[in-house]
């Protein structure tokens, strides 16, 4: 993992701001499915399509942002599919999802061989590069910390912002809360049910979609087999944790990513078998979720909707 | 004049049943009209019909003189017709205001929802009917009364000239349904139409211009209210005259069976709901207990059947103690229940009906062999007697229950209760949801219980209930007995302030 470790010293603030990128996209991801009743364990598979769709675009167009876009449409596209599975045809949502997941390693592998010969890893393409903030970056402590990042991160907590605004201050936003609580309710209001969960639903994998094109073009530069490395699952995590709120959401992903960004810090002393630090962030997600976060209610009782 | 609603021939089917059979129904601009049947009559699902919910096989509807098509509740509001219906249609986290604009937000800067001109509109709105909420309170806080309010003004706010109401005072007090008809009659004043819909006799004589009953899905006729009676419409409701007065026997009430002290107990929020509980019911009693829901009445059954931990006092059957007892041992002790949801706990609906009236008596060693292997032949025998004397009406008892309509399904729960040879009954809404036929039957069997001796502990929300079969009626509120009085010395009005929290003086 040559390139992770930072040469700086708040390095691990950094780096944990790094990591938590895809967890907070994905969980926001997750936010807009669950607001509207729909479960999406896909998640994972979203991201991890689209992180192989990143590296393919920019493999063959030699631009990164063309990437992100290809990434971003596959993840929206499998969104789609979710949706249609579970809204359309009222498909049981933790099997669609899990068959998006299946599929997607399944798919990935093949078509990393097919494309470059071997299943673990893709060859390197050229990813985006860091962007620093003019004056932010020159600030103590906070300018190593948010100074200089790809795009994706700020465009990351520009879209936690947008998110809360879309939710809390917008028509669509009260319709997509009102949908996911009470459907009936919505109906008898003249809201189209299921065209609102599909928005969200097909939101939901574009922005998992973003969290596969950080991992894989703002990160490494490359795909490896499985590199999402249940970050999609760590997502539903921090959605849980967060309330289903989108900055509650991204503090929990913050949470998950410095946890992430710590475990590769104690790697690298070797105090520790690397196998036991490698389980922190997972060990974590399992804690928070069995307890810390006390009784978390749902927004919604993800059942499909049907007339009448 | 020109009707503001004409239903002509409306005919709906669903698998297996006629919900409405060419029922022909009209209502005036100006007038309340009652729309009165049994359950399983037809009168919700014409109404959703006419509101967009369902659509008919034949018909046609007619709006102030004009055939339409009504495919969607959007449709029936564009048509001004609007409905409250009997399971609000209220987002609970929403604001009263957000649930009232839903659908129809205003909007500025082209994006963003226009919260200042949302609560100005409302407001004003609310001003012109003289209904008064606070617009801001999110509606899970709000009581049952105050939400229907938000519901009427919501479909008044989306333009309604019509406005359906179902079942509206199923979930009020007394106190709260005069207000609801004292706001029904303003409507009528402002020249809109009401349709009430209801089975209780009694509020719609005192409510509606006009009546239009409904039994299996055919009209059977629409009278003046002025020139009917409760004995007539019921007839015509039900086919035949219906019992109304009870003539319960005076039955001489033994020694107390439950004894109840102090009782305290949390609810699922991890709030006080039983501030003390005292009671006693004794044997050949029935003791009603009367409130507005919410105020620790499921708290206190739970309690008393042994499925929550009280947090102090004591509950004693028969003079031995049975607060810490698990609910097996309960029952076994001669506690039936026959629960307030009856999906929730009173049936499992993918059972059979014989497997759902030996639940609960699985293990004893009548229906099985060597204590441990159900015997089939026995519990299919000890069946086909319960469904003979409840006159559960069953295809066989193989079928699951889930098949079995509201009434029948009561049936089966009652059945297996009452059969177990109980000391002491806790029937709770035993009658919810059930036709005229089906709750006189389960009222009767309730005051022969007594008869035989058992102590019943009635709790209803249902105030003519509680007060047609109670010997005596306890008044629950915010988890206390604030009184207990006799049926023949008191009134609505004391037991209706009594439930709204009013001084006992």
């Amino acid at each position: 993992m040559v390139g992770i470790i930072d040469i700086i010293n708040v390095g691990l603030f950094a780096a944990a701001l790094r990591m938590a990128t895809p967890i907070a996209y994905a969980s926001l991801g997750g936010i807009f499915s669950e607001r509207v009743g729909v479960m999406n364990i896909g998640l994972e598979g979203m991201m991890l399509l689209s992180a192989f769709t990143g590296v393919a675009v920019t493999y063959y167009t030699a631009n990164p942002w063309l990437g992100v876009l290809g990434a971003v449409l596959v993840g929206g596209l499998m969104g789609f599919f979710h949706a249609l599975l579970t809204v359309k045809f009222s498909g049981d949502q933790v099997v669609s999802g899990a068959g998006i997941n299946l599929f997607a390693m399944g798919f990935t592998a093949y078509m990393s061989q097919v494309l470059w010969g071997s299943r673990g890893a893709s060859e390197s393409v050229s990813g985006l590069k860091p962007i620093s903030i003019p004056i932010l970056k020159d600030l103590p402590v906070i300018g190593p910390i948010l100074g200089t990042h790809t795009p994706l991160v700020y465009i990351m907590l520009l879209t936690v912002v947008l998110s809360y605004i879309l939710l809390f201050r917008t028509p669509l936003g009260l319709r997509i809360r009102a949908v996911g609580e009470h459907p009936t309710a919505a109906d008898t209001a003249g809201i189209d049910v299921h065209r609102v969960k599909y928005i969200c639903v097909t939101l939901s994998g574009m922005f998992a979609g973003l969290g596969g094109a950080f991992m894989s073009l703002g990160h490494l530069s490359l795909f490896t087999y499985g590199m999402t490395g249940g970050r999609g699952f760590i997502a539903m995590a921090a959605m849980i944790f967060g309330k289903w709120m989108p900055v509650g959401a991204f503090g929990a992903s913050l949470l998950f990513g410095f946890s992430d960004a710590l475990q590769m810090r104690l790697q690298s002393l070797g105090l520790l078998p690397p196998q036991i630090i490698l389980t922190i962030p997972y060990v974590l997600t399992v804690a928070v979720l069995s307890g810390v976060v006390g009784r978390a209610k749902a927004p919604s009782d993800y059942k499909p909707y049907e007339k009448g | 004049m020109v009707s503001a609603v004409v239903m002509r021939g409306v005919t709906k089917t669903f698998p297996g049943v006629v919900a409405n059979d060419h029922v022909d129904f009209s209502a005036e601009t100006g007038e309340i009209h009652g729309l009165l049947g049994e359950n399983g009559a037809g009168k919700t699902v014409l109404m959703s019909i006419l509101y967009g919910l369902y659509r008919f096989d034949e018909g046609a509807i007619i709006i102030d003189g004009e055939e339409v098509e009504v495919d969607s509740p959007s449709t029936a509001m564009r048509l001004g017709i609007g409905m409250v219906h009997q399971h609000f249609m209220l987002v609970p986290s929403l604001t009263v205001a957000e649930n009232i604009i839903l659908g129809r937000e205003p909007i500025k800067n082209g994006v963003f929802l226009d919260t200042e001109r949302m609560l100005r509109d409302v407001g004003e709105f609310c001003d012109k009917y003289r209904l008064d909420v606070d617009l801001e309170a999110p509606v899970h806080t709000l009581s049952v009364g105050v939400q229907q309010r938000v519901e009427i003004l919501k479909a008044l706010y989306r333009g309604a000239d019509v406005l359906i109401l179902d079942e509206p005072t199923a979930v009020l007090t007394p106190q709260e349904v005069d207000e609801l008809f004292k706001a029904i009659r303003a409507l009528r004043e402002e020249g809109k139409t009401v349709i009430f819909i209801s089975h209780k006799l009694r509020e719609v004589l005192a409510i509606c211009d006009r009546v239009t009953v409904l039994k299996k899905g055919r009209v059977v006729g629409t009278v003046d209210a002025s020139e009917t009676d409760q004995g007539r419409l019921a007839e015509m409701m039900v086919g035949r005259e219906v019992v109304y007065t009870f003539d319960k026997d005076y039955c001489e009430a033994g020694e107390p069976v439950l004894v109840v002290e102090g009782l305290e107990a949390l609810d699922d929020r991890n709030l006080q709901a039983l501030r003390g509980v005292e009671l006693e019911v004794c044997a050949s009693e029935i003791l009603g207990i009367a409130g507005v829901e919410g105020n620790g009445q499921t708290e206190l059954i739970e309690t008393l059947m042994g499925l929550r931990k009280p947090t102090a006092g004591k509950i004693l059957l028969n003079d031995s103690e049975i607060t810490t007892l698990p609910p097996g041992e309960r029952i076994r002790a001669g506690i039936s229940h026959v629960p307030e949801d009856r999906h929730k706990r009173g049936i499992v609906s993918d059972f059979s009906v014989m497997e759902n009236l030996i639940l609960g008596s699985h293990r004893n060693t009548e229906f099985t062999q060597w204590g441990q292997v159900l015997d089939l032949a026995k519990a299919s025998s000890y069946s086909d007697k319960l469904i003979e004397d409840y006159s559960i009406d069953t295809p066989s008892k193989k079928t699951l229950a889930r098949n079995l309509s509201g009434g029948n399904q009561q049936r089966l729960v009652v059945a297996r209760e009452f059969s177990r040879e109980p000391k002491l009954i806790i029937a709770a809404q035993p009658t919810r949801g059930l036709d005229v036929g089906a709750t006189e039957y389960v009222r009767r069997k309730l005051l022969e219980m007594r008869d035989q001796g058992c102590a019943v502990l009635l709790l209803s929300a249902d105030l003519d209930e509680i007060w047609a079969i109670s010997d005596r009626i306890a008044v629950i509120y915010e988890g206390r007995i604030v009184a207990t009085r006799d049926p023949k010395e008191t009134s609505e009005q004391e037991l209706g302030l009594l439930m709204a929290g009013g001084r006992d003086d």
